[in-house]
C-alpha cells in the first residue's frame, strides 16, 4: 500500500511539473533591460587622440602594477592589446583611410553580463548604478567569464601560483562610481572623449550627436543594443568592424541561448530522480524477493570464505 | 598756467591708445591668459590670446556665438541667428570645470530639456576646440607642447623621473 501511494504521488508530481512548464518557460525568458538609474559612458571616438591618459589614471586608481613602458610611449600601439590583470584599460590604435582612429577598451559592464552568468560561485554582481563588479574572495580562478565575455575582457592573475583569479575593470566602483564620481578614466581625460552620465541619457545624447553631424558619425551607437545592452556606448566615424568591434554579435543577450534550457534546470533536478525512482521500482517490484533472497546469499558465502582465511 | 598744459592730457591719453597693440579691441581683452586647471600634473599654460587673435581675426572662431561674427553653423543659427554678444565670453564661463561630478549629473537631470545638454566641461573645451583647430592648421598637438608636465604629472604617467626602469626597447632586446 505505502509503495503505491509513493508513485501515485510521483505521477502526480510529474503531471503538476509539466503543466506548470509553460510559466516557468515564460519567466525563464523574460529580459532584463538594464537598471533605469543605471549609469554609463559615451565613448566618442572620433575625438580620442590616443594619449593613453585614461591607462595611466587606472593603474593609480586601481594601484595596478608599474608598467613595463611608461604611459606617455606611442610604441605600444605597433601591436593590438587587450586588458590583462596589470591593466584593466588599454588603448589601440587602427589605421583607416582618413588616420589613425583610437579606441580604449574596457569592461563594458553589459545590462545582462555573460560573465556573472557564467560564474558557479556567484562572484559577479550588476549594481543597481551600472557597474558589473566581482568579489575576488569567492573566485575560484575557473576562468568561465573570460570564455564568456563577448568582448574578451577579464584578465587573469597568471602571475599568481597560489591564488590566481579574474581581474577587470569594475567602473571604480568601489572608489567612485558608488559615491556618484566619475571613473578615474572618464576624469582624467583632456579630449572628453568620454562622457559619464545616465545610461539611457546618453543614448540619447550619442543619437543627438550623429543627427546633428551626419557626416561625421556612422549611423550606429554600438552598446545601445549588442548583447542585450552595455553601459559603455560607442559612437565612431569609421565602420565599427574597422576599429577592432566584434559586428556579428547579436541583440540578445547571451543568456537568452541557455536560458529556456537553464530554466528547466531546476525542474528536471527535482522531478526527475523521483520519476525514475518510481519507474525503477515499478520495474523491479515483482523481482524485489529473488533478488534480496541472491544478495543474502553471496553476502554469507563471503562471511564463509572470510571465516576461512583466519 | 592752468590753459598753457590742456594739451597734456589727450597728448599722453594718445599715446597710451597708441602703445595698445592694434588687436587688442579694448581694455577688458587679455593679451596672454594663463589656463592652470590642470595644474596639479601640468605647469600652467600660457595662452596667447593676442597671438591667435592676429591668427584668426574672427573671435566667434573660439568663442561661438558669445562674441565676434554671427555664427554660420546651421544648428547654431537655428536659436542664435539674432543673438547679441553675452556679457560672458570667457570658456570658464559656460564650461564646467567638474562636469560628471554628483551634483552636475543632478543638474543636468532637472535641466533634460535644454538644448545644451551636450555641453563639454571645461577641459573638454579647451582640448576639442584647441586640438581640432591645431590639426587643421598645422599647431601644436604634442601634450607637452602647450603644457610641460611637473613631478606630479610624471608620477602619473611613469615618465621622466618615474620612468620604469626597464624601457620597452631594454625589454624587448631581452
Amino acid at each position: 500500500m505505502k509503495r503505491r501511494d509513493f508513485l501515485k504521488g510521483c505521477m502526480l508530481c510529474g503531471a503538476a511539473s509539466s503543466l506548470g512548464l509553460p510559466a516557468k518557460k515564460a519567466w525563464g525568458s523574460g529580459s532584463f533591460e538594464g537598471y533605469s538609474e543605471g549609469m554609463g559612458v559615451l565613448v566618442d571616438l572620433t575625438r580620442c587622440i590616443g594619449c593613453r591618459s585614461c591607462e595611466a589614471a587606472c593603474n593609480k586608481e586601481q594601484k595596478l602594477p608599474e608598467p613595463e613602458v611608461p604611459f606617455d610611449d606611442t610604441s605600444v600601439f605597433e601591436e593590438k592589446r587587450r586588458p590583462t590583470e596589470k591593466a584593466y584599460t588599454v588603448v589601440n590604435r587602427y589605421e583607416n583611410k582618413g588616420g589613425p582612429v583610437y579606441r580604449k577598451i574596457q569592461c563594458n559592464h553589459c545590462n545582462e553580463p555573460a560573465c556573472l552568468t557564467s560564474c558557479f560561485v556567484n562572484a559577479y554582481t550588476k549594481t543597481k548604478e551600472g557597474a558589473v563588479i566581482y568579489n575576488p574572495k569567492v573566485c575560484v580562478g575557473c576562468r568561465n567569464c573570460m570564455i564568456a565575455c563577448p568582448f574578451n575582457v577579464p584578465g587573469y592573475s597568471y602571475s599568481s601560483a597560489t591564488n590566481p583569479v579574474v581581474k577587470k575593470c569594475i567602473f571604480c566602483y568601489d572608489t567612485r562610481v558608488k559615491y556618484g564620481k566619475p571613473p578615474a578614466c572618464v576624469e582624467v581625460c583632456p579630449q572628453e572623449v568620454l562622457t559619464f552620465g545616465h545610461r539611457k541619457d546618453l543614448i540619447k545624447m550619442g543619437h543627438e550627436r550623429i543627427r546633428e553631424t551626419p557626416d561625421k558619425y556612422v549611423d550606429h551607437i554600438y552598446g545601445e543594443k549588442e548583447v542585450g545592452g552595455t553601459g559603455w556606448l560607442y559612437l565612431s566615424g569609421v565602420p565599427f568592424d574597422k576599429v577592432g568591434f566584434d559586428t556579428t554579435l547579436a541583440n540578445e543577450p547571451i543568456i537568452s541561448n541557455v536560458k529556456d534550457f537553464l530554466g528547466t534546470v531546476p525542474m528536471v533536478l527535482a522531478i526527475w530522480p523521483a520519476l525514475f525512482t518510481g519507474f525503477h521500482l515499478l520495474s523491479t517490484r515483482n523481482k524485489g524477493h529473488d533478488e534480496g533472497h541472491g544478495h543474502d546469499q553471496s553476502k554469507s558465502t563471503r562471511e564463509d570464505s572470510d571465516n576461512e582465511k583466519i | 598756467m592752468d590753459t598753457g598744459f590742456n594739451w597734456v592730457k589727450p597728448m599722453l591719453l594718445m599715446i597710451a591708445l597708441a602703445a595698445i597693440p592694434s588687436v587688442s579691441l579694448g581694455a577688458g581683452l587679455p593679451d596672454r591668459i594663463a589656463l592652470d586647471s590642470l595644474k596639479n600634473l601640468y605647469d600652467s599654460v600660457q595662452f596667447n590670446h593676442a597671438g591667435h587673435i592676429r591668427l584668426l581675426k574672427d573671435c566667434a572662431g573660439c568663442h561661438h556665438h558669445t562674441t565676434g561674427n554671427l555664427v554660420e553653423d546651421a544648428n547654431c543659427v537655428r536659436c542664435h541667428q539674432n543673438s547679441s554678444e553675452t556679457k560672458v565670453v570667457a570658456c570658464r564661463g559656460c564650461h564646467a570645470a567638474q562636469p560628471f561630478s554628483a551634483e552636475a549629473q543632478r543638474k543636468k537631470q532637472a535641466e533634460m530639456k535644454l538644448y545644451h545638454q551636450d555641453k563639454p566641461g571645461l577641459k573638454g573645451a579647451y582640448h576639442l576646440n584647441c586640438m581640432g583647430c591645431h590639426q587643421k592648421m598645422g599647431g601644436p598637438t604634442g601634450c607637452k607642447d602647450c603644457h610641460p608636465m611637473n613631478k606630479t604629472g610624471e608620477a602619473l604617467y611613469n615618465t621622466g623621473s618615474f620612468a620604469p626602469k626597464k624601457t620597452g626597447k631594454a625589454a624587448k632586446e631581452h
